[in-house]
């Protein structure tokens, strides 16, 4: 009797582990950069190339860097939502505005509106790598100190938003 | 006398030129052979050699001038890790959360051999205790030498 059982727990084990393997997401890399200060940059503002903005600037404030393009798809998707979430004026939107040229991506704000109060023009990319983006969109939260205290690869959803951003967002305002 | 200056000044270029091919061909293996090293995040089964996402390019890309610029090879690897974590390195690494990655082939290989040596062991023990009782063995004679005898006039006939 116990003979047979032995395939019937060797069947339970594998069921369970591959049922596990299934509810995880492989695209979901944690991030060694959450609990790291933001990395440093100083880059043109996308709609005044002579305007810098630093990361000492964005010091003292929770703030929320939400990395996208023009030519990506899943922002379109996003797009509204981080619109919505700027007019609650819980925290500042920066954008960083990855691999994208000036005029289309002032033509893509234009077209569906701006939720960033100012959006940092990475045209090489190289800011982007600090950040270690590999999916577009990307959404961080900075805090006073300028450290990273989330991220999130891919779009950001209204439930994401609800549940996770605003209240870590409210508790590191204090 | 013109030419031979003119033959001299372009044999100096090509040698110089050579040397700057063997160069770039040495720094080329180097970025190759690093680049076989690293995940390509955004196709994560490609190292960033093999594949031609944006991503990968930008990161060989960033190889390339951190090679230059005189960087050792653990230091450009420290430079993916802070950025995109151990889960970069196509070869993970051998620390406290990866010693089961490491340890299981082996720690399955002993079980499966304990297990086999104790199978093994159990039909050894098997075969022993078969040993017949003389009642036993009077009997499988007698069947034995049935059988010949049935075989031999089998073959008579």
């Amino acid at each position: 009797m116990g003979k047979f059982l032995i395939p019937l727990g060797i069947f339970v084990v594998l069921a369970i582990f591959l049922g596990r393997g299934l509810s995880l997401d492989p695209r979901e890399v944690p991030s060694p950069l959450i609990g790291k200060p933001a990395p440093a940059f100083s880059l043109s503002q996308l709609d005044q190339p002579a305007q810098m903005i630093g990361t000492e600037q964005l010091l003292g404030q929770v703030w929320i860097l939400n990395v996208w393009a023009s030519w990506c798809v899943a922002c379109r998707d996003e797009h509204p939502v981080l619109v919505e979430f700027s007019k609650t004026g819980v925290a500042p939107i920066y954008g960083l505005n990855y691999k994208d040229k000036r005029e289309p991506a002032m033509n893509w704000l234009q077209q569906l509106g701006n939720p960033y109060t100012a959006s940092i023009f990475d045209e090489s990319g190289r800011v982007g790598i600090d950040f270690g983006v590999y999916g577009v969109p990307e959404t961080f939260v900075i805090d006073k100190l300028g450290v990273i205290r989330y991220k999130k690869t891919g779009p950001v959803t209204q439930e994401t938003i609800q549940s996770i951003i605003v209240p870590l967002v409210k508790k590191l305002q204090g | 006398m013109k030419w031979l200056v003119v033959l001299l000044s372009l044999f100096v270029s090509m040698l110089a030129s050579a040397e700057e091919t063997k160069l770039s061909a040495e720094l080329e293996q180097r970025v190759k052979s690093m680049a076989h090293e690293l995940r390509c995040l955004v196709c994560q089964n490609q190292t960033i050699a093999d594949s031609n996402a944006d991503l990968a390019i930008d990161l060989r890309t960033q190889i390339r001038e951190q090679i230059k610029a005189g960087k050792t090879d653990q230091q450009i690897k420290d430079y993916m890790v802070a950025r995109y974590g151990d889960f970069v390195l196509y070869r993970p690494p051998v620390q406290s959360n990866t010693v089961l990655l490491w340890l299981a082939p082996f720690l399955l290989l002993i079980g499966a051999l304990g297990f086999l040596f104790r199978q093994m062991a159990k039909r050894r023990a098997l075969v022993v205790t078969q040993n017949l009782s003389s009642d036993e063995l009077e009997q499988a004679d007698a069947l034995l030498q049935h059988s010949t005898h049935n075989n031999t006039s089998h073959t008579k006939s």
